[in-house]
């Protein structure tokens, strides 16, 4: 028993393990995940610990196999996922692992560096090949002798070298022309490979430098190169610049050199280029019949690798955990076994010693290891058994603060109050029906649906809490039937009570715009209710909000009192639990009586409106009719107040006999609980230390005349040291009643005023409800009825379009928006106007040891 | 006065059944206080919200005002009241 209601039982356990079998013993109880080991040596550096040495080894395997992982993923191979959770290995095999992954890595890093090492020359094999293939075009574009182009290059050269090729006719250029400038005669050209962008400002560079004295043409390679070094696709150009000089050659090549052109050789005769062009392509096949070759090599070795990743990870970070956990104890003075000390639920202290005698077995020592149970007045650790349904409430209560040791958890009674609340604002039918599928979508699915991990937030969330989707959407439906609201449309499914007569026509209200059933007349109302939920008749009255705010007022009110009332009664278990009966008398007693006597009375006087008062037309029954009928709100306000309420002519001014005198009665009581609430308890608190402090110091006081008897010379010294004992002690207690006096105020002051702003409060549920209603009205007659008075064939199209619209305002406003809104809302009343009642929330988790958190944290970064 | 007993009767059994008959029949488990606790308290907040929307219903101060034309085509489609107003 005790599942969720309260934490489980925790006890404080030292336990003294086999220096052998520690290693076997801790994963076995990691597998587990049913202890939380307290740390030992706080005070010891984690560079000083005793297995650092095993950690820094598991890092480092552990950054192998990410480069692996790395690698894998660039390739694109599918890692094999087989969800099977290998046993932490044996520490002998960690030398194994250790040398799998070297080996494996030294191979990738030797693949990819050869690999880089060919690409390279591939890439300058084939910027050669694109050379030879343009500047060809360059040279038989000379050759021809006319610029079939005038490029842009071509304007930036010279007005001079313009005017000279004029004079000379077409220039081969490149080709020595003696005729001109014998001494400045050379081969003059160089070509080489470029980045595209860098082109202007390489262009604007040579020009500036060389005054003009160079010719540059280029052209584009069409197909994107590989950058070997970053394996990114790069765009380049081939150029040719034509110049004259030694100097000028100096020159470009320095800014060649400066904007990372790199230069290739290119001979002049069109024969040797040939030859040329046909010794770099087969040289580029050889490349990649060997690039292809590695390429294949380094295949199968990933994928080798990505058939055990997932499984190698597993292992490392178990055996990781494990040492990190083996820092964590003690080494005893002998070295020959480990002191740790945990937390344990006590009933699992069974199956935490089967674990243990697991892994003695298992690492073949004979010792058995000890478990001890520890006395300790330390707090323990909040655990809560959870499962898959209940973790979502659990987690809900958790994030207001995690249950004191053994306090009333409120979860349990969340999963319904928090849905039900939410449903009392969300009330549709249809809205609740979309919620339920989708929850319930999520439910059903959902073991596909967790196993695909989604690194997608808000799906986590929604996926996190798809049992309260659920829960909520069919609240919503049932609060939808109640309020009779499906999509802002009733459903008449019982009849309406309201009667319309069958002849009636258009004479009969011609004068008014608007007529009002009389629910006295027998035949315009039945005289019994809708058997459930609202008449549909009001979701088309003009009145209906009058009529729905009075109702969805008084169902918060009714429903805020008993959830309060609830929480308080909840303090009662508490208390039983842990045997504060002063508690129960000074606060529990006159919190219930404070809370009934006002609050509660006023949900009475509600249930007695509804019943006493009733439309008539007779005369005799005027003092039950509407024109009597009080307002609640304004009869409490009178009772808190004592002042006689105001009635009109010829109404009683009591709803019932007697109302006056108990209504004073009552409020007189619920005053007395205020400084009840505030004395009593530190009153009672400060006499019964009175009463011991004078017993204490009475039994002083006998005990020094004794001592004072037998050896006087002794009490002289002793006498002014108890003295000063008391003294002190005596303040101590001072300060501390003076804290509790104001302790108790702050509680009181909080209860009293609380009652009120709470109860007030819940009115949230009505608006909000109201709010929600109204909305999905607009939305019908602003939206969807447009679509509904266009008549024939157009009338199908425009509500195609419109109903499309309109629902996607509906999911994405009424679903999504005021279902956050009203969980938000919901979330507040639970934890300030129900838990404040009873709940504390000081404790703190319970984290066992666990590999299942361990690997899930794990890979989560890996995910992303 | 204007209370119906059998719709009053059988939903406040149809409530008691799932509140109190049933968390009888839950079955022996680590979380059947879970369920009894779900159980008992679907059927005090369900029926609560039920019998205040009943009970609001049962002797209303007014009536719903409508307007010209929702009274015809009330008239038509529901037209049950036993008696033609003579106005």
């Amino acid at each position: 028993m005790g599942s969720l209601f309260r934490s489980a039982e925790m006890t404080l356990c030292q336990l003294f393990l086999q220096s052998e079998a520690a290693y076997a013993c801790v994963s076995e109880l990691g597998e587990l995940g049913l202890v939380q080991f307290r740390d030992l040596n706080p005070d010891v550096n984690a560079f000083q610990r005793k297995f650092v040495n095993e950690v820094r080894r598991c890092d480092e395997m552990e950054r192998k196999l990410r480069y692996l992982e790395k690698e894998i993923k660039k390739d694109g191979i599918p890692m094999l996922d087989t969800g099977e959770n290998p046993e932490a290995p044996q520490p002998r095999e960690m030398i194994d692992l250790e040398a799998t992954f070297e080996k494996l890595e030294n191979e990738l890093r030797e693949v990819n560096q050869n690999a880089e090492a060919l690409k390279r020359n591939f890439l300058e094999l084939t910027e050669l090949k694109q050379i030879l293939r343009k500047t060809q075009v360059f040279f038989d574009e000379h050759e021809g002798g006319v610029n079939p182009t005038e490029s842009m290059t071509r304007a930036l050269i010279s007005e001079d070298s313009i005017a000279r090729q004029g004079a000379l006719g077409p220039v081969q250029l490149g080709f020595p022309e003696k005729s001109i400038d014998p001494e400045e005669f050379f081969p003059c050209f160089v070509a080489g490979v470029i980045l595209r962008e860098r082109i202007p400002a390489f262009e604007r560079m040579l020009w500036r430098a060389c005054r003009g004295n160079v010719f540059l043409r280029q052209a584009e390679i069409e197909t994107p190169l590989e950058d070997p070094s970053t394996s990114d696709q790069v765009f380049k150009s081939v150029f040719i610049i034509f110049f004259q000089g030694d100097q000028l050659k100096t020159r470009v090549k320095k800014i060649c050199e400066g904007f990372r052109a790199t230069l290739y050789p290119c001979p002049e005769a069109p024969a040797d280029r040939r030859e040329m062009a046909m010794g770099v392509m087969t040289r580029i096949e050889d490349l990649n019949t060997v690039l292809g070759q590695t390429q294949d090599h380094r295949h199968r070795v990933l994928v080798a690798a990505a058939k055990n990743i997932k499984n190698w990870f597993v292992k490392v970070r178990k055996i990781k955990a494990i040492y990190h956990t083996l820092n964590l104890f003690n080494l005893d003075v002998t070295q020959k076994c480990l002191i740790a000390e945990c937390w344990v639920p006590v009933l699992d202290l069974e199956t935490i010693q089967l674990a243990l005698r697991r892994g003695t077995e298992r690492s073949g020592s004979s010792v058995p290891p000890i478990l001890n149970r520890m006395e300790t007045c330390e707090e323990p650790p909040t655990y809560n058994h959870t499962n898959k349904f209940t973790s979502a409430f659990q987690a809900l209560i958790d994030s207001y603060g995690v249950a004191s040791y053994r306090e009333m958890n409120p979860a349990p009674y969340t999963i319904i109050t928090f849905p039900f609340l939410f449903a009392v604002m969300f009330g549709d039918m249809g809205h609740g029906l979309i919620m339920a599928l989708f929850g319930g979508w999520m439910v059903l699915k959902e073991k596909q649906l967790a196993s695909k991990k989604s690194d997608s937030e808000i799906w986590t969330i929604f996926f996190g809490g798809r049992y309260i989707i659920f829960l909520m959407g069919l609240f919503s439906v049932y609060t939808g039937l109640i309020y009779n609201d499906i999509f802002s449309k009733s459903v008449n499914i019982f009849g309406s009570k309201w009667m319309v007569n069958k002849n009636w026509t258009f004479e009969n209200v011609r004068n008014e715009e608007s007529w009002m059933l009389d629910p006295a007349k027998t035949y315009e109302f039945e005289q019994v209710p809708y058997p459930i939920g609202l008449d549909p008749v009001w979701q088309m009255a003009k009145n209906k909000i009058i009529f729905q705010n009075a109702y969805k007022m008084k169902i918060s009110i009714i429903l805020g009192v008993f959830h309060m009332l609830f929480g308080v009664s909840m303090s009662l278990w508490n208390n039983l639990y842990f045997k504060n009966k002063l508690d129960i008398i000074c606060q529990f007693v006159p919190q219930v009586i404070f809370l009934c006597f006002l609050f509660l009375y006023m949900v009475l006087l509600m249930f007695i409106k509804w019943v006493s008062y009733a439309a008539t037309n007779d005369p005799g029954l005027l003092k039950s009719s509407p024109y009597c009928a009080p307002s609640i709100l304004i009869t409490f306000i009178n009772m808190v107040l004592f002042k006689p309420s105001k009635v009109p002519l010829g109404c009683d001014d009591e709803m019932f006999a007697g109302q006056m005198v108990i209504q004073k009665l009552l409020v007189v009581c619920a005053l007395i609980c205020v400084p009840w609430m505030l004395l009593a308890k530190p009153i009672i608190i400060m006499r019964n230390q009175k009463k011991l402090s004078y017993s204490l110091s009475h039994q002083q006081m006998q005990s020094a005349a004794t001592e004072n008897g037998d050896a006087s010379v002794g009490a002289t010294d002793q006498q002014p040291m108890q003295n000063a004992t008391q003294v002190s002690a005596g303040h101590g207690g001072e300060d501390e009643m003076t804290e509790m006096f104001i302790h108790q105020g702050i509680h009181t002051i909080e209860y009293v005023l609380g009652s009120v702003s709470h109860t007030a409060s819940y009115l949230r549920l009505w608006a909000l409800s109201l709010a929600h209603a109204q909305l999905s009205d607009v939305l019908w007659n602003m939206v969807l009825s447009k679509g509904l008075i266009v008549e024939d064939w157009r009338g199908g199209v425009a509500l195609y379009v419109i109903f499309t619209f309109w629902a996607c305002l509906t999911v994405s406003i009424l679903v999504l928006m005021e279902g956050l809104s009203a969980f938000l809302h919901t979330l507040r009343l639970h934890w300030v106007e129900f838990q404040s009642k009873f709940y504390a929330g000081l404790g703190h988790a319970f984290q066992p040891f666990s590999f299942e958190v361990i690997l899930d944290t794990a890979s989560a970064p890996v995910e992303e | 006065m204007g209370a119906s007993y059998i719709p009053f009767i059988v939903f406040t059994t149809l409530w008691a059944i799932v509140g109190i008959v049933l968390p009888f029949v839950v079955p022996k488990g680590p979380n059947r206080g879970i369920i009894q606790v779900v159980l008992m308290l679907t059927a005090a907040t369900c029926w609560l919200f039920w019998l205040c929307c009943y009970m609001a219903q049962m002797n209303p101060l007014i009536g719903p005002k409508l307007d010209r034309h929702t009274i015809m085509i009330l008239a038509k489609e529901w037209g049950n009241s036993p008696i033609t107003l003579a106005k």
